[in-house]
């Protein structure tokens, strides 16, 4: 029988890939992904808290969930049509291009 | 919850998540996330929260990959060198696990079995959704909708 401490290390796992994948590729998409997966990983973390906690339980978890995946689907349209905003702009989706900014 | 079906779960989602930080081809990431989405989805099943299982594959593999698989065919281009790679977000990634590996490990309570629950079923999730979290649920539409209208605008082209 898994325990909560299996679950909270695959989702610890699955949070630092997505950390990974956010600080050290150079293209856009990919940190995109990273963020994704980072949400996921606390989807994760939230139902499984759910799963293992006090009886009788109310539905909270699952709640929290829905609405979190409902915020990741709007993050990741509106992100998306950053990116193609910008590489409109520059004809490149390599992050270290964007440095108009830059001092 | 049985033991064999969790460890091929975790081995495919993480084997997956791997794949998708790490491959170099774009759009071969973007089809080991979908791996890893539905790895994360049999996780809620294995849970017991089917309806987040069935949401999780619904958006998450139906509509958000297929979006990332969109944007990376319209803003491909042959020259493009996808590679690149930061050796310092592999020092703080793998600093952040181990901080989050000892914090796990050393909390005692957490080490427990799942209790047995009653099924949760569509129906009582409707009903809470319609009686004690109305409020975000309409928070959450007002968010769409303008997530739709920022996506729309961001992508119009330009008049000059």
């Amino acid at each position: 029988m898994p325990t909560l401490t299996l679950f909270l290390l695959i989702s610890a796992a699955l949070f630092c890939i997505g950390l990974l994948a956010a600080l050290s590729r150079r293209h856009a998409i990919f940190i995109l992904i990273g963020i994704e997966m980072m949400l996921a990983a606390a989807n994760l973390n939230f139902i499984a808290f759910w799963r293992f906690g006090p009886q009788p339980q109310s539905p909270t978890g699952v709640m929290v969930a829905i609405f979190s995946i409902a915020i990741a689907a709007a993050e990741a349209a509106v992100g998306l049509a950053l990116v193609i905003a910008v590489y409109r702009h520059y004809r490149t989706t390599s992050v270290d291009k964007f440095d108009q900014l830059k001092g | 919850m049985s033991t064999a079906a969790f460890i091929v779960i975790a081995i495919l989602t993480l084997a997956g998540a791997l794949a998708a930080a790490s491959l170099s081809k774009l759009i071969h990431a973007a089809f080991c996330l979908v791996v890893a989405f539905v790895g994360i989805a049999a996780f809620y099943f294995l849970l017991g929260a089917e309806f987040v299982g069935l949401v999780q594959v619904f958006i998450y593999v139906g509509a958000v990959a297929v979006l990332i698989v969109f944007t990376i065919l319209l803003t491909r281009r042959a020259d493009e060198n996808t590679g690149g790679f930061n050796w310092g977000g592999v020092v703080i990634a793998i600093a952040v696990f181990s901080g989050l590996i000892w914090a796990i490990l050393q909390t005692p309570a957490l080490s427990i079995a799942a209790p047995q629950i009653e099924a949760l079923t569509v129906k009582r999730i409707g009903e809470v959704l319609m009686t004690d979290y109305v409020w975000p649920l309409q928070c959450v539409g007002l968010l769409l909708t303008a997530a739709l209208i920022g996506g729309l605008i961001l992508v119009m082209e330009e008049k000059r």
